[in-house]
């Protein structure tokens, strides 16, 4: 399991209701099912990644984020997880309502384009930048709404979000040191990671 | 036995080469109460199961069967010398493992293949119902599936499993009895069915009802069959089971040639298409009866899940504790994805625990009856899965 995925692990409560919305594989709900006792299930876009995770015993549904969290009723989960695809979807905002409607909590991760290598090749280059995370041209990318951690915060201060937890994740996932201020995780964190809850 | 019902009952039919054969059945005395108001008593069952019951009872699972299918899902069909409809997918090993499984199948109330249908005498008359067999439903058809289990002394079934009519059959069951199973799969099927399904239904109707030898469905009275009208609803239905691109790798637009110029020979000529749905349609007419066909489509006709609640389909399954794999096929346009979607996006808003995929195919409907590799690994896996989640021991049976 990647190292997002267990920090994502560690803020589920055992024994609670969750949706993984982008399950992929189904690693986080399987490992959330065998370690965590939760009644995890998944919502994954790509066809080949919910044959195998129903393959492996894992309730998953085939749908998408904009379109199928509107189907759930209010309160059906205890956490709503979006991993690494908030900068994929059609109406941020709107799936973020729909997640917290439908969650009493929600956990997003996604990769932060205030990250000072992006800002760098920008300025330097001029170009759109281009790193292991961004790594298709920008006319190629599914990533149509990158934000910095800054922009997520002011978001969820304009929705009336209570940000629970938050971390700042380097390179290789692992939890970098900024916890402190918004300001240095938005220059050196690669990846955020939130615990919203409704106010 | 309990009940005073009768194990062993013995249906004769007429197999391959004349020869008489029994189906194994159940004859339940108390007899069934229908949705119209009617009931019918005795009711005979007859039903083929695989495997070993475990000693709790727990690994019992039911697969139903489509329109015209039969008991006989993983055994020669003793009526056609077939193999069994399913047996590539049930038996030891298989996806639907009878070393682990108690597997049951029934022919469907209304069928002919020895449970009781318009082929079947009526206590009442003493003569065969044929066009007077009672108008049945979906629910109809569960609830003598139900009965059966009864019989069987199963509480509560490990999964009901059925594709196309059988799904319809699947999604009855936990619409209407869900505390009675741990796990369904619904297959290639739909939560109601459509104006085009009841349309090529109507088409397969009419040609029955045109045949001369229909005789107002007293064709039995005549020593007759409406056999070319049964044979061309079933070569209709055929090409509804099928998709243009299968149709066309199959049988491109390759033509046979005969010297004569006769019935069969249109212009001394006949594409093998043409040739292939009429061996499919003078086939069936062999084991089907055309009042069974009426019957049961007219019973997939009405099926439609939402009706009793004002159209919002998510009510009948509220708080709905089954375990639930939708599986649709990309290519089937007589049950589309769109129609198992609406259907999954109603078990996710009553909250259901539900998995669902598309498995790419360019086969149409009868896909789920093929040879698909993704399809049997999602049986085998939501079966798996299910399995652990129901507390049942591996190799169990």
């Amino acid at each position: 399991m990647r190292v997002d995925q267990q920090l994502i692990a560690e803020m589920i409560t055992p024994g609670s209701r969750v949706l993984d919305v982008g399950s992929g594989d189904g690693t986080l709900i399987d490992y959330l099912y065998r370690t965590r006792k939760c009644d995890a299930r998944g919502i994954e876009l790509d066809m080949q990644s919910v044959t195998q995770s129903v393959a492996h015993g894992l309730p998953v549904v085939h749908g998408d984020a904009d379109h199928d969290l509107a189907h759930y009723p209010d309160d059906t989960f205890d956490f709503v997880v979006l991993q690494r695809t908030l900068q994929a979807v059609e109406r941020p905002q709107e799936v973020l309502r729909q997640m917290l409607r439908i969650g009493r909590h929600a956990i997003v991760s996604f990769p932060n384009f205030g990250y000072w290598r992006l800002r760098l090749q920008l300025l330097t280059t001029g170009r759109m930048p281009m790193t292991p995370v961004w790594s298709t041209p920008w006319h190629q990318t599914p990533n149509i709404h990158p934000c910095t951690i800054r922009d997520f915060v002011a978001l969820c201060e304009e929705e009336n979000y209570t940000i629970r937890q938050w971390l700042a994740i380097d390179e290789d996932g692992a939890k970098a040191p900024w916890r402190r201020s918004v300001r240095w995780a938005n220059l050196f964190g690669e990846q955020a990671l939130f615990l919203l809850s409704r106010q | 036995m309990s009940n005073g019902n009768n194990e062993n009952g013995a249906t004769a039919s007429v197999g391959q080469g004349g020869s008489l054969f029994t189906h194994k059945m159940v004859r339940l005395e108390n007899g069934l109460s229908l949705e119209c108001g009617e009931s019918i008593a005795p009711l005979e069952i007859a039903y083929c199961t695989y495997g070993n019951l475990s000693s709790a009872r727990d690994n019992a699972i039911f697969i139903c069967h489509a329109l015209t299918g039969d008991q006989y899902v993983a055994e020669q069909n003793p009526l056609t010398g077939k193999p069994g409809w399913w047996a590539r997918m049930v038996g030891p090993g298989k996806p639907i493992d009878t070393d682990r499984f108690f597997v049951i199948c029934s022919n469907v109330l209304g069928g002919c293949l020895g449970t009781t249908g318009p082929t079947s005498v009526c206590a009442e008359t003493g003569t065969a119902w044929d066009c007077d067999f009672p108008q049945i439903t979906m629910k109809d058809i569960v609830a003598a599936q139900v009965k059966l289990i009864d019989h069987l002394e199963i509480g509560r079934l490990f999964a009901v499993i059925g594709g196309s009519m059988g799904g319809m059959q699947a999604l009855t069951w936990i619409a209407h009895h869900s505390e009675r199973v741990f796990a369904a799969m619904p297959i290639a099927t739909s939560p109601y069915h459509s104006a085009q399904n009841i349309a090529f239904n109507e088409v397969s109707r009419q040609a029955i009802f045109a045949d001369p030898e229909w005789h107002k469905g007293r064709y039995r009275d005549y020593g007759a069959i409406p056999a070319r009208g049964l044979g061309v609803a079933r070569m209709m239905a055929h090409i509804t089971y099928l998709s243009e691109e299968a149709l066309n790798r199959k049988f491109g637009r390759r033509v046979r040639q005969s010297g004569l110029s006769s019935d069969a020979f249109l212009f001394g000529e006949m594409f093998e298409v043409e040739s292939y749905l009429r061996h499919q349609g003078s086939t069936f007419v062999r084991r089907f009866d055309a009042n069974s066909y009426l019957t049961i489509t007219r019973a997939m006709d009405y099926f439609d899940l939402s009706a009793d609640h004002d159209g919002d389909l998510s009510v009948p399954f509220q708080k709905c504790p089954t375990r639930i794999c939708v599986v649709s096929f990309s290519s089937d346009w007589l049950f589309p994805t769109t129609q198992s979607r609406t259907l999954v996006r109603a078990l996710s808003r009553a909250g259901a625990n539900v998995s669902f995929v598309e498995i790419e195919s360019d086969r149409g409907h009868d896909a789920f009856l093929l040879d698909e590799p993704d399809f049997d690994r999602t049986v085998r896996g939501f079966l798996d899965g299910a399995a652990e989640h129901a507390g049942l021991r591996r190799g169990q049976g």
